[in-house]
């Protein structure tokens, strides 16, 4: 009875607290700061047309495209950008022979000791080397890029909401600001050394437009439009971001396709074991 | 387990026969999940979460140790060797993820094992210790999850960590020591992970021993069921083996199918995007919220947005910051004071009519509060989290004692045979089929 | 009365003495086991060597440096690795030794491998328990056969790093390997 009581009590001050102290005042501000307008940035991103090969539970790699994709962070993202995590050995899943990869990551200059003084030095890659950053720490990486940091693109599909699409989009979104909406946000401006690209959730973004039409020539021909060099980065960073996917669906359905049989195997099981159970109720209950 | 009616084991070979004169472990395991435990004929499907808790539990220790092997605390490296698991141990990625996700469905589990005990009030006498020990298991998980979450060493691992600690630092007096204490430094830093990792590592086997205490608490009174009605006799009774064994198996498979689902489709569906970026302390993620089975005590938390002051006289008797740790600590501690402050002698809320009306209005509630969580600190999501956390306290310590006291429940069937045969209405005896 | 024995023979098909339908039982609870026990796949296998280990399994020397007599050491799958030009000596007194007369029957030829007239290539990892033996650095003891001596548990090696003497039981590990260029060798 005195738990009960004090139970009451307590709930009554608990609850008189939050209505009293701090829900009126919650109440009567609610509504009340009218937050300015800001140019809103553009939260749904776009996807490809027919959407990327690897969409969906039954999705695959497209190799070429891949490979076409690894071209663009070569040629234009790594400038600034690091990709940390991912070895060149990695490059052999996008369809690269040993050969081949030993060749690229020789193209590559990555940090080494010089074995005759120790001093560090520039060396050829190495299959097993990761790929090098283009800058030798954050300090330099801000100095170069006017104070802004490009960040690892390892994990940058992962690491934004809805990531692949986003860097799609990201690519892409480089165009004039709406004239309305401009409008409708008078303190709205980009400021120099800013770019205008509506899919940045600050709307203005450090990185200059990047893939222009023609910037890359590809090797299997394919024309470089704006479009296409977009979806090909995209879809390349997201296998750096998850080499696993594809192999992870296919695993997938082998393993729940296994579980539904051994849970419908288990459910005639436990059917029969109660079977008896069942019959019993349905027996006593006619009788009755 | 004390029903004269249990099987009793019987050795059948000269090697279980010694076994069971020198350490009598098949007799354990036989009288507490084999054939020697009658457990009530009428369990529905809310019934099978205990098992499938304690499954998870075993799988989150395999997993966790096998990761383990891989995983460094340090914060030079903890996130590349979460990316080391990724990307070159053998089905690391599948370990990591199931691990992940392993924790969202064992707090799945449990919830709703927990809010089974809510409707068919299993914390009432002679259950209580069975459900102490359950608070007490949930605390260690939240305890265990919480610091499983810092180790991937992610924005969100770390800024988590931050905010949580900071938690302690609202204490008056104390406060501010004790946070630095418990996290080794001003900010979440290497000493931090290397505690948070080992006391992960050591938690789980806690709960384990947790778990077998709730379990042994179980076997004194028996298992509760859908009625509230005490077992009677031997025909309200069947072994566990094979009748609950079968049900639980079958169904385990199919909440298996479900995990695996999330496991190879959407594995980071439950997650967060922020804790693929590396630490940094220097910068704060737009939204900080915890992982999602924390949703309704973050909401709690962030519902204390103004002191508590003597009206007029501006005399702060406690800061906001307080508050919203008392209640969200308060939330869940108050769940030990649940079998005297619900003291209606019916159990279950299928009898109970006004008590099934406010139930479901806290299960509405709570998935508000799940929601809120989740959402941004900024109106109208304030002020709701202050309603729905009203309510919260208000159903625990005001509306169930008082309804208890008032309410005229249903006549119960004389016992667990009755119910499931539908004695009590003979005229339309189908349509009393349990719902099964 | 039908339904009651119908009954009874269904309460014998649950219990304990299962013989209608129990291919049921036997197909589920076998099928689980098929399952419990491909868990077990990924659980042992993530023990074994992750992909950058196994990616970093070989190692290329450069053996233009190495002055007769002077040997180098490398790694080679973290293990050390002795490269070793052998003087015109050493490689008279290892030809001249009687090959089928050692614990581990090996002339210097099988040693170098074909077209090698001096290079050396061993794993500095004594065949007995794994201990570096010496002998490969400078002014170290390089035991009663002129090669390399383990100090853990005295085992002798002569030039061409075969057991001489000792507990060990074969000569010292010639890995894979092949030259690439006329001064590199690819190991492994």
């Amino acid at each position: 009875m005195t738990i009960r009581l004090g139970g009451i009590l307590a709930g009554i001050a608990i609850t008189g607290v939050l209505i009293l102290w701090s829900l009126m005042p919650g109440l009567f501000n609610y509504a009340s700061p009218e937050k300015p307008d800001y140019y809103a940035f553009q939260e749904e991103n776009i996807a490809p047309e027919g959407g990327f090969s690897f969409d969906g539970a039954f999705g695959t790699w497209d190799y070429a495209q891949l490979q076409r994709g690894y071209q663009v962070y070569k040629e234009v993202c790594s400038a600034c950008h690091s990709l940390k995590f991912v070895a060149f050995r990695n490059l052999q899943e996008l369809g690269y022979t040993e050969a081949e990869v030993r060749a690229e990551a020789a193209q590559w200059e990555v940090p080494g000791i010089d074995p005759k003084d120790g001093s560090m030095v520039k060396r050829p890659g190495l299959p097993t080397d990761m790929f090098p950053s283009p800058y030798a720490n954050e300090v330099e990486a801000r100095a170069f890029n006017n104070n802004a940091l490009p960040p690892d693109l390892t994990l940058i599909t992962k690491a934004r909401k809805d990531g692949v699409h986003y860097v799609y989009s990201l690519m892409q979104g480089y165009n004039e600001p709406d004239p309305e909406d401009v409008a409708k946000s008078p303190d709205f401006e980009t400021p120099p050394g800013l770019y205008f690209n509506e899919y940045f959730y600050n709307i203005n973004i450090a990185m200059p437009p990047q893939l222009l039409d023609g910037i890359v020539t590809y090797s299997d021909g394919t024309e470089a439009t704006e479009e296409q060099m977009a979806q090909d980065i995209a879809a390349f960073l997201t296998w750096a971001g998850e080499p696993s996917l594809i192999k992870r669906k296919q695993t997938g359905w082998f393993v729940i396709g296994f579980l539904l049989f051994a849970t419908l195997l288990g459910f005639m099981s436990y059917k029969t074991v109660w079977a008896s159970k069942k019959a019993e109720k349905k027996n006593k209950a006619e009788l009755i | 387990m004390s029903f004269a009616w249990a099987n009793s084991y019987e050795p059948k070979n000269d090697f279980t026969k010694w076994l069971d004169e020198k350490l009598p472990l098949p007799r354990l395991v036989y009288n507490a999940v084999g054939a020697g435990y009658p457990v009530p004929r009428n369990l529905n499907y809310m019934w099978n979460f205990g098992v499938l808790a304690g499954f998870f539990l075993m799988f989150q220790i395999i997993t966790g140790i096998v990761l383990a092997m891989h995983y460094s605390a340090n914060t030079e490296v903890a996130f590349g060797q979460i990316e080391h698991i990724m990307r070159n141990v053998n089905y690391g990625w599948l370990l990591k993820y199931a691990h992940a996700n392993g924790a969202s469905f064992f707090f799945l589990v449990i919830y709703l094992h927990i809010f089974r005990g809510f409707y068919y009030s299993s914390y009432k006498a002679p259950r209580e210790m069975i459900w102490l020990l359950g608070v007490v298991i949930f605390l260690l998980m939240m305890a265990t999850a919480f610091m499983g979450y810092v180790l991937p060493w992610g924005q969100m691992s770390f800024w988590g960590a931050k905010v949580i600690t900071g938690l302690f630092g609202a204490i008056p007096f104390i406060g501010e020591p004790l946070q630095v204490w418990l996290v080794g430094g001003y900010a979440p830093n290497n000493s931090t992970l290397n505690r948070f990792f080992s006391l992960h590592f050591l938690l789980p086997f806690v709960i384990l021993g947790a778990v077998i205490l709730h379990i042994w608490a179980l076997h004194i009174p028996g298992s509760s069921n859908p009625t509230g009605v005490e077992v009677k006799a031997e025909s309200d009774t069947v072994p566990f083996h094979p009748y609950y064994t079968a049900k639980d198996g079958w169904f385990l498979g199919l909440v298996l199918s479900l995990f695996a689902a999330v496991v190879f489709f959407a594995p980071n569906a439950l997650g967060h995007a922020e804790n693929w970026i590396e630490a940094n302390p220097l910068s704060t993620p737009a939204l900080i919220v915890p992982e999602w089975y924390f949703y309704p005590f973050y909401a709690i938390l962030r519902a204390f947005t103004g002191d508590l002051t003597i009206p007029f006289t501006g005399i702060v008797l406690i800061e906001a910051k307080l508050l919203g740790v008392i209640a969200m600590f308060g939330s869940i501690l108050l769940w030990f004071f649940l079998p005297w402050l619900d003291k209606s002698p019916v159990r279950s809320g299928s009898y109970r009519p006004l008590f099934r009306i406010f139930f479901w209005i806290f299960v509405v509630d709570m998935a508000a509060l799940f929601y809120l969580g989740g959402a941004k600190a900024e109106e109208p999501y304030i002020v709701l989290s202050q309603i729905a956390t009203a309510w919260y306290f208000l159903h625990f310590l005001v509306i169930l004692p008082i309804i208890s006291q008032i309410e005229v429940p249903k006549a119960l069937p004389f016992s667990i045979t009755d119910a499931v045969l539908g004695k009590k209405e003979p005229a339309a005896p189908t349509a009393a089929e349990p719902a099964e | 009365m039908a339904s009651t024995a119908d009954n009874a023979k269904a309460e014998e098909g649950a219990g304990e003495g299962v013989r209608r339908r129990d291919w049921i039982h036997i197909a589920a609870v076998s099928t689980a086991g098929v399952g419990g026990a491909s868990v077990l796949f990924p659980l042992v296998s993530q023990m074994a060597p992750t992909a950058d280990v196994l990616a970093a399994s070989t190692t290329d020397v450069d053996v233009s440096a190495i002055e007769p007599g002077q040997s180098i050491k490398g790694v080679f799958r973290d293990q050390p690795l002795f490269v070793k030009r052998m003087t015109a000596d050493e490689i008279a007194e290892m030809k001249a030794t009687d090959a089928g007369s050692l614990r581990d029957a090996e002339t210097l030829e099988d040693r170098l491998g074909e077209g090698n007239e001096d290079i050396l290539v061993q794993l500095g990892v004594c065949t007995h328990l794994g201990c570096v033996p010496l002998g490969a650095g400078e002014g170290e003891d390089k035991g009663e056969f002129n090669g390399y001596f383990c100090p853990c548990h005295g085992s002798h090696y002569d030039a061409a790093g075969r057991i001489r003497k000792g507990p060990a039981p074969t000569n010292l590990v010639v890995p894979d390997f092949a030259f690439t260029t006329d001064t590199t060798i690819r190991v492994g």
